[in-house]
């Protein structure tokens, strides 16, 4: 076997409808002023917005249809969240698809009035993080009266958030608790500040909380570790979306910015750098969408786990790179918070932090690549 | 026409036990990687050779026609022969000026005459083809070429300078692009194509060598040389048509080569198992941290290109800048290729300082003399620096 191995990339009607509708949609509901308008709210989106999405039924799209969900698969959601990252719509779409699909892997078949519940647009979110690492293991715990003991770091959308999934260990094993936002006093969520204004995460206080229900044994640790591959598939299409806006930004302005009487897009020093983005800009898509055509409703498997680690790996740097040039080549004006260059630049260093880093993902992938027997 | 499946299947089989028994052994010496290196003449020996017995085994020119030496079949079981011919790792069918531009060229639109004197000989390996386009003072102008040919009598007087002529120290023909009429309005208008041969008085060739210290291409000086009349290709002023034809073949946008390994493809599979017996700090070097990391990134460079071809077949998923990953693709491939060339030698520790014709050298000194060549591509066929330009023009639409 090669190690490029597989490079199956389908993409369906139904996908290509969607990404249509989506890019529509976004067009005419998120154009940048109202994006921009959100970005020093508390609650950071547009509500109708939101519902507006839920009724267009993005939300249940990856959901079982007993749930009352489209059961498109996981990888049918790819190409919504790529246009969201175009136009740098924020709202809880990714905190809470990924949530539905960590109860339904984890607990298959149960918990369905919930996943009802998030189909319909009850916000949901995984809290799963308690310091800085993506690669450490849960302390998250119960103590003897079976409440939880803990405190949970950058847990997304916290702030609407209906429904909590807490993740934790139970005799060393991994398990989720599930928490309803009625469990939880306000003044345990400690909302953080983040440097993409799209989106808002909070630090939640767990201790004392009793789940309203726990989820263990052994589907948990794969049903983890497969959202957490989906997570990285959705922000690197989100991040393959911005970089590619991020790109055309760029470029406008090499069109239409003069400096010593020329076009400074005529510059090769702009010129190749910019080529360069869009080469990389086009991988990402290839990845993100080779992604999206390996992910089903089943465990993952290894190639699956390569295409969503590499779509990461390089949407990551992709976007890290455009919105670092975004900045140097608007000049002066780069410099400003009213251009958008530093939303994409912003957007970068919360994309390359979320489900893990490139590195992360290079890591684990020369272990899957090079150490395979 | 189409093959039916089965029929195909049985010739990939014989193909496949063909190539198991009649792959030539290791020849002792390095064997070029492309047909832009050969450099010697135990190399070109060797090859036509090679190519000789894949000719008479029924495997090249499979979809040419039988009267001149090809097999009237399907062009579908050229593509088995040649992937199972990739597949088993064997060498270059060398002869590739001739097998992919002027053959094919000679079948579409040449005489009856031309196909009878030419086409077996390219072939079955005898009569070698150069190409002479390029000039020294206008390397990728191709419409700007210089070198004169007057009429008189039944002869063209040829004077002028051609450069990067491939084998052209071993060829016998070349098709052979010059300016027949300065005063045409139309520089493109001037030009005229001959199948020229090369042992004719006044002309010589001078190898050039290369950064590798070898040889492959030669700089082909015509001074007063006579070539007969009939060599001319169409008419006088169908130079350009008839070029950007050839080109068409020679970047596989035209079909009809007769077929064969035109290069050897390295792939990151390479590397790795050529890595596999390396140390680095006591232990392989495919546990080094630093150096998985870097090895992970050209397998996702690798990975990236080929699926950037896939989706480029994808309307809805390449929506955005069409031409991005077509016209992309050459920069591409060739930039990644001389980056995981220079890791290659990176990674052999204090032997990447070995070269060819040492006998410690890791797999002979095969990667660094790859690296070397690998230039060949970033700078042939338009500059990775020019293919930038124009991808940021024709794809970005940024100011010239």
């Amino acid at each position: 076997m090669s190690l490029t191995g597989n490079t199956r990339i389908a993409f369906s009607e139904e996908q290509a409808m969607l990404l249509d509708v989506a890019r529509e949609f976004c067009r005419a509901k998120a154009p940048r002023e109202i994006v921009r308008a959100q970005l020093e709210t508390p609650r950071g989106y547009d509500p109708d917005t939101w519902q507006a999405m839920v009724e267009l039924g993005w939300t249940a799209i990856a959901l079982p249809e007993s749930a009352g969900g489209s059961a498109l698969g996981p990888g049918s959601v790819v190409p919504v969240f790529e246009a969201m990252g175009r136009a740098m719509l924020g709202t809880p779409l990714l905190s809470t698809t990924l949530a539905g699909q960590l109860l339904g892997r984890a607990a298959p078949g149960m918990h369905e009035e919930v996943l009802a519940d998030i189909a319909t647009g009850a916000v949901a979110t995984i809290a799963a993080l308690e310091g800085g690492d993506w690669g450490a293991a849960p302390q998250c715990h119960l103590d003897d009266d079976g409440r939880l003991v803990g405190s949970k770091r950058l847990v997304g959308d916290a702030h609407v958030a209906a429904y909590f999934l807490v993740v934790l260990a139970v005799e060393e094993a991994p398990a989720l608790a599930l928490l309803r936002r009625e469990q939880l006093d306000p003044s345990r969520i400690r909302e953080s500040e983040l440097i993409d204004q799209t989106r808002r995460a909070a630090t939640v206080d767990v201790t004392g909380v009793e789940p309203l229900a726990l989820i263990v044994g052994p589907a948990v640790a794969p049903a983890l570790r497969d959202v957490e591959l989906l997570g990285a598939l959705y922000v690197a299409a989100e991040a393959a979306g911005s970089a590619a806006a991020c790109l055309d930004t760029t470029v406008d302005y090499l069109k239409t910015r003069k400096q010593f009487g020329k076009l400074i897009g005529s510059y090769q020093a702009l010129k190749h750098p910019a080529v360069e983005i869009l080469c990389e800009v086009d991988s990402s898509r290839s990845f993100v969408y080779h992604g999206a055509t390996l992910v089903g409703d089943g465990a993952l498997d290894r190639d699956a786990e390569i295409a969503c680690r590499m779509a990461k790996a390089q949407a990551t740097e992709t976007l890290c790179y455009a919105g670092d040039r975004a900045v140097q080549f608007h000049g002066g004006m780069g410099f400003t918070y009213e251009c958008d260059a530093q939303l994409y630049i912003r957007r970068a260093q919360w994309v390359q932090q979320q489900y893990g880093d490139a590195q992360h993902h290079r890591k684990r992938l020369a272990g899957l690549l090079l150490d395979a027997a | 026409m189409t093959a039916p499946q089965n029929e195909l299947d049985a010739f990939r089989a014989d193909v496949s036990a063909w190539l198991r028994d009649n792959r030539p052994a290791d020849p002792g010496f390095l064997l070029p990687q492309t047909f832009m290196e050969v450099g010697s003449d135990e190399q070109l020996d060797f090859l036509r050779e090679w190519q000789y017995k894949v000719w008479s085994a029924g495997y090249l020119g499979l979809a040419w026609p039988k009267a001149y030496g090809g097999g009237g079949m399907d062009p579908a079981f050229q593509s088995v022969a040649d992937q199972e011919m990739r597949r088993a790792g064997v060498p270059i069918c060398f002869n590739v000026i001739g097998l992919g531009w002027a053959g094919p060229l000679i079948n579409d639109i040449g005489t009856e005459e031309e196909k009878a004197k030419y086409l077996k000989g390219i072939l079955s390996g005898e009569d070698i083809w150069c190409q002479g386009f390029s000039e020294p003072d206008h390397g990728s102008d191709l419409g700007n070429a210089q070198t004169r040919a007057v009429r008189e009598g039944d002869e063209y007087v040829v004077n002028g300078t051609k450069i990067w002529t491939t084998m052209g120290n071993y060829a016998k023909y070349m098709i052979l692009l010059v300016r027949t009429d300065p005063e045409a309005q139309r520089k493109y208008d001037g030009l005229s194509f001959f199948l020229a041969p090369m042992a004719v008085p006044g002309v010589e060739t001078r190898p050039i060598r290369k950064l590798t210290g070898e040889y492959g291409f030669t700089e082909t000086f015509f001074t007063d040389a006579r070539i007969p009349a009939e060599c001319l290709m169409g008419e006088e002023g169908d130079g350009w048509k008839i070029a950007m034809k050839t080109l068409q073949y020679e970047r596989g946008a035209e079909a009809g080569a007769a077929g064969g390994l035109a290069f050897v493809r390295i792939v990151i599979d390479d590397l790795v198992a050529g890595l596999a017996g390396v140390r680095r700090d006591g232990a392989p070097v495919l546990e080094d941290p630093l150096l998985r990391d870097q090895l992970v990134r050209l397998v996702m460079e690798e990975k990236a290109i080929a699926l950037g071809d896939r989706r480029a077949a994808i309307a809805p998923l390449a929506t955005d800048y069409p031409l991005s990953l077509p016209l992309s693709h050459k920069l591409r491939w060739t930039e990644h290729t001389r980056r995981m060339r220079q890791f290659a030698i990176n990674a052999q520790g204090a032997d990447g300082a070995r070269y060819v014709g040492d006998d410690d050298a890791l797999a002979g000194g095969f990667w660094q003399r790859a690296y070397l060549n690998s230039f060949s591509a970033t700078i042939g066929g338009g500059t990775s620096q020019v293919q930038a330009n124009i991808i940021a023009e024709h794809v970005l639409g940024l100011p010239k």
